[in-house]
Formats: C-alpha cells, sequence, structure tokens
C-alpha cells in the first residue's frame, strides 16, 4: 500500500493543475450570473427613481386635473385598493374550496388532472381575460349583479350609480378574482396535501367527519400557507394592468363608487392607459407612480415569502 | 323496536343518495324553469341550490347535526369547483367562437399597413414581432437563468448569498409586468433620450419576467441529479466545472427546456410592458434596435381599443391566435418533459 502511495500522490498533484482554471473561470462566471438578479432588482428600483424622480416635484400643470403629486395619486391608490380587495374577498373562498376539492374531495385519479385545468387558467394571457371581460362579462354582470346590488345594497357607499353597460371597477375586479385564483389554489393546495397524514387518520379515527378532520387537522396545520397564498393573490391583483385597463371606462375624478362609470383606475392601468399622450414630464410622473406600485408589490411579495418560508416556494409561479 | 340489539353504528344514508337526491332537485328545478323559460344555466344553477339545501336537510333528519354540515360542506366545494372552472370555458368558448370566422390566409400573411376602414388587414407584423421579441428575451435570460440556477445548486449551496438570492428570485416572480416595462422604459429614455422606442426594451422588460421562472425550473431539475453521477465523475478525476457541464446539465436537459418553453409561453401573452416600451405600428419593423414594435397582444390591446366592429373582429382572431401559441408552447413543453424525463442514470 505505502509503495503505490508515492506515485499517486504526485499524480494527483500533477493531473489537476491545468484544469483549476477553468474551475476557478466557471465559478466566477456563475457567481456573475447570480449577482446579476440582484443588480437587476437594484437597477429596476434606481432607474425608476431616477426617471420618476421629476415626476414627484413637477410644476402643478402636470397633474392636471389635480394639482400636486399626492392628489395625483390618491385616487389611483383607492382604486387599486378597492379592487384588490374585491378581487379577494370573491377569490380567497374559492380558492381555497378548489384547492380542499383537488387535495381532499376529488377523486384521487382526478385530481392532478383537474389540477392542470386550474394551471390553465393561469395560462391564459391578461390581454384575452380583458377582452372577455370588456365584452362579454360586462354585460353578463351589468343587469344581473350591478343592479342588484345597487338595489339592494346602495346604501354602502361602494355602491352607487350602476354602469349602464357593465364595466366598471366592480367587473374589473370579478376578472381579477378570476385571474389570481390560479396562484392561490397552488399554494394552498400544496399545504393541505402536506398535512401529516397520521393526524388526518387520527382525526377520522375518532369519528370525526371529513369536514371536522379537515377544520380540526388540515387547517390548522395549513393557516400560513394559505395566508401566503392570499397575500401573493394580493400582489398579483395590485399589479394587474390590462384587464382592468380594458374593463373600465376611466375618468379622473375622486370616487367610491366601484359599480358606476366614473371610476379613476387603478396605478397599472393608468399607465397603461396614458403612456401615449406622455410629454417627458407626464412620462416621468407615470414612471413615479410605477415606483409607487413596484415599493408597495415588493413589500407585499416579501412579506407573504416570509410568511410561507421556504416551504412553498417552489409552488408559486 | 327491539330492545336487545345495542345500536354502535348509527343511521347512515345509502351511497345512492346524494345522486337521487340531485335528481330530484334537477327534477324540481325543471318545473318552474318549464314554466318561465329558464335557459340551462338557471336550470343548473336552482337545481343546485335545491340540492344544497335538501341533501343537508334529508342527512340532518337521518344521520344527525354532524354528518348534515359534512354533506352541506362537500356539496358546497363541488359547486365551488363548478363555478371556478367556468370562467374558463366560457372564455374559451367564446374566443373560438369569436376568433374563428377571422381567420384567414390573408389575416396571417399581411399587416395593417395602409388598412383603412373595414379593408382585410392581418397580424404578419405583430407575429413577427412576438417572435423576434420573445426570442430576444430568451437570448437574455436563458444564460442568466441557468447560470443562477448551477450556483445555486453547485456552489451557493446553503451558504448566506445563496439564500438571499433564492428569496430574491421568490420575490421577483412577484414583480408586476407593468413595472418591467417601466424599468425598461427608464433605461431607454435614460441613455437614448425621452423618444426612444425599440423592440428591445420588451425584450429587456420580458426577460425580467422571465428569469425568476427559469431559475426555478432549472434549479428543481438539477436538484433531481443523483449525486452518485457527480461522484463517479469526480472519481475518474473530472474537475467540476467539467462535471456540471458534461453530466448535470445535460443529464437535466429536458427538465431545463421544458421550464424554458413555459417560461416563453408566460411571458407570450404580456402586453402591459410592451405596450409601454415597444409601442404599436401598423407595419413590419425587423429591427430590434431601432423604432416601435407591434406584438400580438399589443395588437389586440390596440384593435380592441379602436371600439369598431372590424376592430373587435380583429381582436378576438388576434386572440384566438395567442391562446392556440400558448397552448401549443404548453403542449411542447409536457412532451419534452415527458420524453426525456428519465435522463437519470445513463
Amino acid at each position: 500500500v505505502t509503495t503505490t502511495a508515492s506515485p499517486e500522490r504526485t499524480e494527483s498533484v500533477t493531473t489537476p493543475r491545468p484544469s483549476r482554471r477553468g474551475d476557478r473561470a466557471f465559478a466566477t462566471v456563475v457567481r456573475v450570473a447570480a449577482l446579476t438578479i440582484l443588480v437587476a432588482l437594484v437597477a429596476v428600483f434606481v432607474f425608476l427613481a431616477a426617471e420618476g424622480w421629476k415626476g414627484l416635484t413637477s410644476d402643478s400643470a402636470t397633474y392636471a386635473p389635480f394639482t400636486s403629486f399626492a392628489g395625483y395619486i390618491a385616487p389611483l391608490i383607492v382604486s387599486t385598493l378597492l379592487a384588490s380587495a374585491i378581487a379577494l374577498v370573491v377569490s380567497v373562498p374559492f380558492a381555497i374550496a378548489v384547492a380542499l376539492f383537488i387535495s381532499h374531495y376529488a377523486p384521487r385519479r382526478l385530481g392532478a388532472a383537474l389540477g392542470y385545468v386550474i394551471d390553465l387558467l393561469a395560462a391564459v394571457p391578461s390581454v384575452v381575460f380583458g377582452l372577455w371581460g370588456g365584452r362579454y362579462l360586462a354585460g353578463y354582470l351589468q343587469p344581473a349583479h350591478v343592479l342588484w346590488l345597487h338595489d339592494h345594497l346602495g346604501f354602502v357607499p361602494i355602491f352607487g350609480e350602476p354602469s349602464p353597460n357593465g364595466r366598471s371597477l366592480f367587473t374589473a375586479a370579478i376578472v381579477l378574482a378570476i385571474m389570481i385564483l390560479p396562484i392561490m389554489t397552488a399554494i394552498s393546495r400544496e399545504v393541505f396535501l402536506q398535512t401529516p397524514r397520521l393526524h388526518e387518520e387520527a382525526a377520522l379515527a375518532l369519528g370525526a367527519t371529513r369536514w371536522e378532520m379537515i377544520r380540526y387537522a388540515v387547517f390548522p396545520h395549513a393557516r400560513s400557507g394559505m395566508v401566503a397564498g392570499t397575500m401573493l393573490g394580493l400582489g398579483r391583483a395590485l399589479g394587474e394592468t390590462m384587464a382592468v385597463a380594458m374593463v373600465l371606462a376611466t375618468t379622473p375624478t375622486t370616487t367610491l363608487d366601484v359599480i358606476g362609470t366614473a371610476s379613476p383606475p387603478t396605478i397599472a392601468a393608468n399607465i397603461a392607459l396614458n403612456y401615449k399622450e406622455a410629454t417627458p414630464e407626464r412620462q416621468s410622473l407615470l414612471i413615479a407612480t410605477g415606483l409607487v406600485l413596484f415599493v408597495v408589490t415588493f413589500l407585499v411579495n416579501v412579506a407573504a415569502r416570509w410568511v410561507a418560508g421556504r416551504s412553498a416556494r417552489r409552488l408559486a409561479r | 323496536m327491539t330492545t336487545g340489539i345495542m345500536h354502535i353504528s348509527h343511521a347512515r344514508l345509502p351511497r345512492w343518495a346524494p345522486v337521487l337526491a340531485g335528481a330530484v332537485a334537477l327534477a324540481l328545478a325543471g318545473l318552474p324553469a318549464l314554466l318561465a323559460g329558464w335557459g340551462p344555466l338557471k336550470w343548473v344553477a336552482a337545481a343546485m341550490v335545491v340540492f344544497l339545501v335538501a341533501m343537508p336537510a334529508w342527512s340532518r333528519v337521518v344521520e344527525g347535526r354532524r354528518a348534515a354540515v359534512d354533506r352541506l360542506v362537500t356539496g358546497l366545494i363541488w359547486t365551488a369547483f363548478a363555478i371556478a372552472v367556468s370562467p374558463l370555458v366560457w372564455l374559451l368558448y367564446v374566443v373560438v367562437r369569436s376568433g374563428a370566422p377571422a381567420i384567414n390566409t390573408e389575416f396571417l400573411s399581411i399587416s395593417m399597413l395602409n388598412v383603412i376602414g373595414d379593408e382585410q388587414g392581418g397580424i404578419y407584423h405583430a407575429l413577427l414581432g412576438t417572435l423576434l421579441i420573445t426570442v430576444a428575451a430568451a437570448i437574455i435570460s436563458v444564460p442568466i437563468g441557468t447560470l443562477t440556477a448551477v450556483y445555486l445548486v453547485e456552489y451557493g449551496k446553503t451558504s448566506r448569498t445563496a439564500r438571499i438570492i433564492t428569496f430574491l428570485v421568490d420575490v421577483m416572480t412577484g414583480i408586476p409586468s407593468i413595472v418591467a416595462g417601466l424599468f425598461a422604459l427608464a433605461l431607454l429614455v435614460l441613455l437614448f433620450g425621452p423618444a426612444f422606442r425599440a423592440g428591445i426594451g420588451g425584450s429587456i422588460a420580458l426577460s425580467l419576467l422571465m428569469i425568476p421562472t427559469v431559475v426555478r425550473s432549472s434549479e428543481e431539475m438539477m436538484r433531481l441529479v443523483p449525486d452518485d453521477l457527480r461522484e463517479a465523475s469526480y472519481a475518474l478525476g473530472v474537475p467540476k466545472w467539467r462535471t456540471v457541464t458534461r453530466v448535470v446539465l445535460p443529464t437535466s436537459l429536458a427538465g431545463i427546456v421544458t421550464g424554458v418553453v413555459l417560461a416563453v409561453s408566460r411571458v407570450i401573452g404580456e402586453t402591459a410592458p410592451l405596450l409601454v416600451v415597444a409601442g404599436a405600428t401598423d407595419g413590419v419593423n425587423t429591427n430590434l434596435f431601432d423604432g416601435r414594435m407591434t406584438t400580438l397582444p399589443v395588437f389586440i390591446f390596440s384593435q380592441y381599443a379602436s371600439s369598431t366592429p372590424v376592430g373587435y373582429q380583429r381582436a378576438w382572431g388576434g386572440a384566438l391566435v395567442l391562446i392556440a401559441l400558448v397552448m401549443v408552447l404548453n403542449l411542447i413543453a409536457r412532451i419534452v418533459g415527458r420524453m426525456f424525463a428519465p435522463a437519470q442514470g445513463q
């Protein structure tokens, strides 16, 4: 053994030497690629800030019909929050029910296929959702729901004078609800499936019905995942552009009425609708609103990921 | 009453009870449906409501409160799933029905240049723009994405930097697409002046949206490569970088390709960033680095925004082509993934 050791050692010292340089070069390339991601995120912030800065303090004519940046963006923020809130209220129960259906109710073989059907919803481009929302869903929702909301819940300030063609912030929020359903379902489904088998079987063995088993074994285990999924859905709803831009007929007024014709657009939709008439000052203003949107969605996403931890991360596309 | 027998299990409804209740609900709802002339949709909706009331009520009488609640929840969850799927079915049906009449060879082979009023227009320029911008986006994001994945799997592992980058990739998936577009716009404006628009800006914006998806899927695939393969390679004296490029990457290639195709299918339908940074034009533009460039989603939006019957018609035609493209890409991704999936242990 000792006699063969010395030639081996000399060989192991000599042969890898030329390739070390290759190793070092490759490691550097790979590191640079990884750091590019960091740089890109910082660059998004820096460039938006550099261009948007001017938009914060232009002369007051830029903000017409308002007079300051705060006045310009306030109605947009209100609309964004209202639309996202309505979308979440509509979508969360469905997301949880659909996730439960796939994980615990559907026949096992069907489960995976049905999950794929829901994922198909995520594959539909947002512009097609907008087209459908503006041309079909709005007309469908107008008599059935918008009028109904006005007649029965008119005392709530957000259900004011109904839009004659159904193209309102409410309809846009319904489209948003459909669009954020897949991601919320995907996350909830995953955490439901991760419930320890033994907990479920123990609950059933104690005589729990299926619903009681879900309430006492699955939900407590999945709570943080459900919260994370909801927050990711919120992030999507805040930033979704085309569906809102195409469904909404907008005017720059301040109103809380979500079923009327005169709602201000969301921040994202406002950018898409006004980029054309942009003078350099207006362009800076739009970029400044984009910066606000970026910071808000970034924080929402960071919070969501922080809640979800690493376990759910594979699934959020 | 037979007092001698102990009942250790309580009464249960027979297995066919939900089917019977469903049939009865349909029949009950059918009566007003016939009288008032409802469509099939209203009829089924009414039947669902009847079922959701009748089934738990029956169960309450026979099986008790807890079982009745269980039946109610089961019914609600099935109903919720049916309602959640209905927009997808409705949307696909509408796109095919409204889009099909618009599609002909001219629609696919001419641009909108000098098309006035109701003349036949086409999407050729938009298809070309989508192709160029998306390919450029893939060229930017695939190397960065896969190499980042290599870093995370082979080099960074559980280090602090790797964890930070993983977290940032996750957060990056949530960047609104319009913000990506504004970033590309701000970049071009700073470099070339406020009126500059070019297709490459769209590619930059799209690659920002593509990179996280590519990193995620490549990382996932490389983690599946068994350590045996790596160790066998090291044992033969092969240096690490050759092991990665000759063993790990080829083994996970199918999965990476699947991930890239899925990422492409996701960004090919992006509208907002391209609207802002690449703009729209009626003619063919094949130069990525100069001038406005129309893509298919932007074409759909601008035709929709024209609010004319023929505009709507063209928008639906474009939507059908776009949906078909996305579905075909999804299908290719699945086929590639399945055909080359068991690449382990060659």
